[in-house]
This record gives C-alpha cells, structure tokens and sequence, in this order.
C-alpha cells in the first residue's frame, strides 16, 4: 500500500448552515406565537388607520353640522354622529393617533429614566443604589392614579393649552412610570456585573460609561423590550382613565377616553350608545393586543423556551 | 540578564470573611523580566490567581484589600496608580486572558466590536483602521476567514476559537506583559497544546513576558523559563525551569514531580500527596505544608523557614530541611 496520502483539500461543496442570530432566533418563535402575530396586525391596523384614515374622510378635523347632531350610524356617518354633529368615526380616528402617541412617547420616557437610573445603580451598587432605589420605591408606594389627577388638575390651573396638554401628559405619565423598569433593569445589572466578560473589559482598561451603556445595557434588551411593550398599553390605560375623567386630553382634541366620558351622560348612555362603545372597543382591543403582543416577545425571547 | 518587568515585593493580599481573615496572597515576591515567560504553580485555592488579580487591580473590595507590599511595573508602584492611570496600562501594557473562554465574551456584541474596542481605545485608531488590525490579529491567532469571524457573535465559535480571540484581544496593544491565568484548563487536551504553541510563537515574534498560571506541570515544562511555587499563598521555592525539574528542593515541588504521569511507564496508580490544603482562615507562622510533608520535623510546626538561595543563588526555597539553624530549637 502507497504511503502517500493526498494532500488536505478544503472541501468546497459544503457550505456550514450559518448560526441564526439570537434576534434571527426569537423572530422564529415569535412568528410561531399566533396569537403574538394576531396582537401585531391589530396594532398596525390601529396604526394604519388612526394615522392615514382620517385623510380619506370626507370631514375635516373641525366640521360640524348642528342640523345632524346626534344621528345613529348611517351611510354617510358610518359610526353616527355626536351632539354637535362631528363625525365619530373621523374623530376616533384622531382619538387614536393620540392615544397611541400618548403611550408611546410616555413609555419611552420611561424607559430612558428607568434604564440609565437602573443601570447607574445595579452597576455602582452601594450609596448610588440605595439612593436610586430608595426614590423608586417612593414612587411606588405613591397610588399613581391620584396624582396623575392632581398633575391633571394642576395642569388645568396653570391653564395649559389643549394642544400642548397632551406632551405635559406623556412627561407625567412617562415620569411615573420609570420604577418597573428601572428595578428590572437594575436586577439584570446585578447578575451581569459579575460575569466573567465584565472583568475582561475591566482588564481591558476600559471606562464605566462605556462600559455600562456598551456592555451591559445591550445584554438586557430583552427584558427593557418585554416590559416596554407592556408599558404602553399601561400608559394608553393611564391616558384614558385620566381623559375621561377630564383631566387628561380635554376636548376639542379627541381622545378615546374622553370620548367616552360620554357616557357620563344618562341619556347618551342610555339611548346613544354609537357615542362610547366605539372608542370604548379601540381601548380595550389595543390594550389586548399590546399585551398578546408583549406576551409573544417574552416568551420568543426567553432562551430558557427551547421551541 | 534581561531588565525586570514587574516586581512584586512582600504583596499581601487579604479577605475578610464572615469565619475570619483569609491570607490569601501572603508575602509573596518574585520578578518577571522581559521576554521571559515565568509560570505560577501550585494546587487549586492557593493564591496563584489572587496575585494576578492583584497585578491586574481586579481585587473586588470588599471583601478582598491588598494590605501591603508592592508591584512595581516598569519601576512604577501599580498600587499606588490612581484608577485613570491604571486604566491606561490595563489593556495597554499588561493584558490578560481568562480561564473561562466560554463566558469571557461578552454574548451581545461582535467579536470585530470586542477586539477593536481596546484598538480604539488605548491605540486611538479610527474604526476602519481597527477593523483592519482586528482581521490581522485574528489572522495572527490563526483563525482562517478572518472577515467572517468579524461579525460573528461569540456563541457561534468553539471554545478553542474564543480562547484565541481572547488571546487577539489581549495582543491588541502590542502588551509588554500578558498574564494568563490558566488559559488551557477549559479546554481539550489538542486545542491545549494548539493554544500553547500559539502563545509560544507569539511570545517569540512579540518579545512580551508572560506570566503563566497553571496547575499542570506538564505546561510548564513546555511553555516556562522560570518557575514559582505557591503554596497557601506563599512562594515556597522558585527556580529557572530546568534547575526546578532536575533538583526539586521543597517537598511540596518533590511531590508535586512524583504526582505527575510519566509517558512509556507503567504505572500502578500515580502518586499523591496525602492530605488537602490546609483551611487558609487564621493560619499560624509555621511551614503550612507541615502536616502533610513527609519530612517534618519538630520546627516546621512552630516556625515559619525563611525563602533563600541555598546552594544555586537562582533557586530559592522556603524549608527548614536546607537550613542550618533548624537543630538550634
């Protein structure tokens, strides 16, 4: 038998599967989730339609026409008409650009305040710690509703204009909210500060700064992701118990919840339900879905759920 | 001779415990000159990794303090830096590769983003020049498709892969010192002597020192010029690497030699030394290997030998059976 073996050739014909990245991974799981995927086209329905629906309208924003107030859904006002005759449909739609601004903008002031004050104190721990969490838990001991009310009601005395109103309400329901996350955040801080790559870039010489906003902060994303997600349904929520207490968006500008404040009225309520059940439904689909939606991307992202 | 690099002098590394102090890192002194490769032995637990940490200022306190001694680094006492000039040697002129590859990454950002880092940082290179410097030194630790290597993320490379990036990362800055605390333990017995001869080759084209700790004196044998002993926390003998395996002094280094499989020998069972690693919490002044060495006698319980040059001026030990005075008690 010859000794000579042939050389060492790469093989050429095999092409290695390349390795899903982790985001590649939790899409695949989260695709998977039909309820997750049934939670994500709802929102960008509500999103589509909130957003571009109203130019389609054949109303403008501050029609009205007295002669065809308070009208039950018909041909030419698909969801009726309120008592000074604008049309709901149209106004819904504008309820729910803000509302979904509202909780989008609130949840993410919540989650800078929450993630850089979280991460400052998981990562210097001591002093820094129990001062950041000390003032979280004030936060959280403090019943949010009453003072988002009060925050209302001084908002109302400083006579803040309706339009501006609604970025005062984002700041303060994003302000309140910061403690969820920045507990969270402060957690996963904790048990990351003391893996071994940490040390390494301590070996490295590199600074905190970097170190807290490039290597720790990227490692908890799924958990900022999850609970964000669920924070705006939490604000939509916040907005619109406010709203339709009168604190919140007030009118002219639509929002659902002081839509359906109209049904503080007997006879509305009574004998013009087209007034509060529609917006009443947008709240109460959006919150589901966001929540079906927060749900999918837990689980999709939990390396723990081998799917 | 070779210029010293680092010295450490009488360093003292303490933790408090709950049960008491732990000495853990206790009056230990050695040099490491340049371009020399010394290697740290000694059982698991006693004080090889603590004195790097210590070089490397990663003593978490509390509970660990360094309470006295030196580290000289280029004359300069690195205990005295403050944090900011420290950092700019970290990194730069000493760097260090860990035991655990597997989780010495960080799992989120790219391997290219984690070797360009320190390029950025202590070279002030912009990104693309990184970038390229980054490929060579993966080149360098000789992974093939460097590019592809990249942008890869750390859990889609092998162990032995991630063990050589650690190895590009610690390169980065061209470092006069490289500490590698037992860099082969996680790793398979091929991919061990892989790394090994990586680090030999580099040691060769780069000039830089390394401080080796490991527990296998098979490592040693292979990879050191000057070899230290430890032995709860202390340096019990330290000698240029053949003078160490020729002429074991310290019982401890006899038998650690003993314990060791000899290739093209049958052997029954190897041989190991009786007892454990005494508890380290509140350790009196006496030879802590007293109880378990073979040649003790009545001082060794009582007083602690001093470490000296006996017959060869580069071979120290540390043990009353080379002193004279051992007879007076």
């Amino acid at each position: 038998m010859s000794a000579s073996a042939s050389p060492i050739t790469e093989n050429t014909d095999y092409r290695p599967k390349a390795i899903d990245s982790p985001w590649k991974t939790a899409w695949r799981r989260f695709a998977r989730n039909r309820l997750a995927v049934i939670g994500t086209i709802i929102i960008a329905l509500m999103f589509l339609i909130c957003f571009i629906g109203p130019f389609l309208s054949p109303y403008g924003v501050l029609d009205y026409s007295l002669k065809d107030k308070n009208l039950s859904p018909n041909t030419s006002y698909w969801l009726g008409t309120d008592k000074l005759g604008r049309d709901i449909l149209l106004r819904m739609m504008l309820a729910g650009r803000i509302s979904l601004l509202v909780g989008l903008v609130a949840t993410i002031i919540s989650v800078i305040i929450g993630c850089s004050l979280g991460a400052f104190a998981g990562f210097y721990g001591k002093k820094v710690d129990t001062v950041i969490m000390r003032v979280a838990d004030i936060f959280m001991a403090l019943p949010s509703l009453p003072i988002l009310i009060i925050m209302g009601v001084v908002l109302s005395d400083l006579g803040v204009e309706p339009n501006q109103r609604i970025w005062f309400l984002m700041l303060i329901i994003g302000v309140l909210n910061w403690t969820t996350i920045a507990r969270l955040v402060r957690g996963q801080m904790l048990t990351l500060r003391e893996q071994e790559f940490m040390q390494a870039t301590e070996a490295l010489g590199l600074k905190d700064r970097r170190k807290i906003f490039r290597h720790l902060l990227p490692n908890t994303i799924p958990v900022i992701i999850v609970t964000a997600t669920l924070g705006v349904a939490g604000a939509i929520l916040s907005e619109s118990a406010l709203s339709f207490l009168g604190v919140g968006v007030i009118p002219p500008t639509p929002s659902w919840g002081n839509m359906i404040s109209a049904a503080n009225n007997l006879i509305d309520f009574g004998k013009r339900p087209w007034l509060w059940i529609p917006p009443g439904m947008c709240i109460l689909i959006t919150t589901v879905a966001i929540n079906l939606i927060g749900d999918g991307l837990r689980d999709a992202m939990d390396p723990k759920t081998k799917k | 001779m070779a210029k010293d690099l680092v010295e450490f002098r009488n360093l003292e590394t303490h933790f408090q415990t709950p049960a008491g102090t732990v000495k853990a890192v206790n009056n230990v002194s050695f040099k490491i000159r340049e371009g020399e490769t010394l290697c740290v032995v000694g059982e698991s637990g006693c004080g090889k990794s603590v004195t790097a940490m210590s070089l490397m200022g990663l003593i978490e306190s509390p509970p660990g303090k360094i309470v006295g001694g030196q580290i000289l680094f280029e004359d300069r006492d690195l205990l005295k830096l403050s944090k900011r000039d420290l950092s700019l040697i970290r990194g730069k002129e000493i760097s260090m590769i860990f035991q655990e590859p597997m989780s010495s990454l960080n799992p989120v950002l790219t391997i290219g983003e984690q070797i360009s880092e320190p390029l950025i940082l202590h070279m002030l290179m912009d990104r693309k020049t990184a970038k390229k410097r980054a490929i060579e030194l993966i080149n360098m630790v000789g992974i093939p498709r460097a590019e592809k290597i990249f942008d890869s993320y750390p859990h889609e490379l092998s162990g032995g892969m991630r063990q050589r990036i650690m190895i590009a990362i610690a390169l980065s800055c061209d470092p006069k010192l490289l500490i590698a605390d037992e860099p082969t333990t996680a790793l398979d017995v091929t991919i061990q002597a892989q790394i090994l001869d990586l680090m030999r080759d580099i040691k060769k084209q780069l000039n830089t020192s390394i401080m080796l700790i490991t527990h296998d004196l098979g490592v040693v044998a292979e990879m050191a010029d000057y070899v230290v002993v430890m032995y709860a926390g202390k340096v019990i003998e330290e000698a240029p690497v053949l003078e160490l395996f020729k002429n074991p002094q310290h019982p401890y280094t006899k038998g650690l030699l003993k314990a060791k499989p000899i290739i093209n020998q049958v052997q029954e069972r190897l041989y190991s030394i009786p007892g454990q690693v005494p508890n380290p919490i509140e350790l009196g002044n006496n030879c802590h290997f007293h109880d378990r060495c073979e040649s003790c006698m009545d001082i060794c319980k009582v007083k602690a030998p001093p470490f000296r040059a006996h017959d060869n001026a580069e071979h120290k030990s540390a043990c009353w059976l080379y002193e004279e005075e051992r007879e007076v008690l």
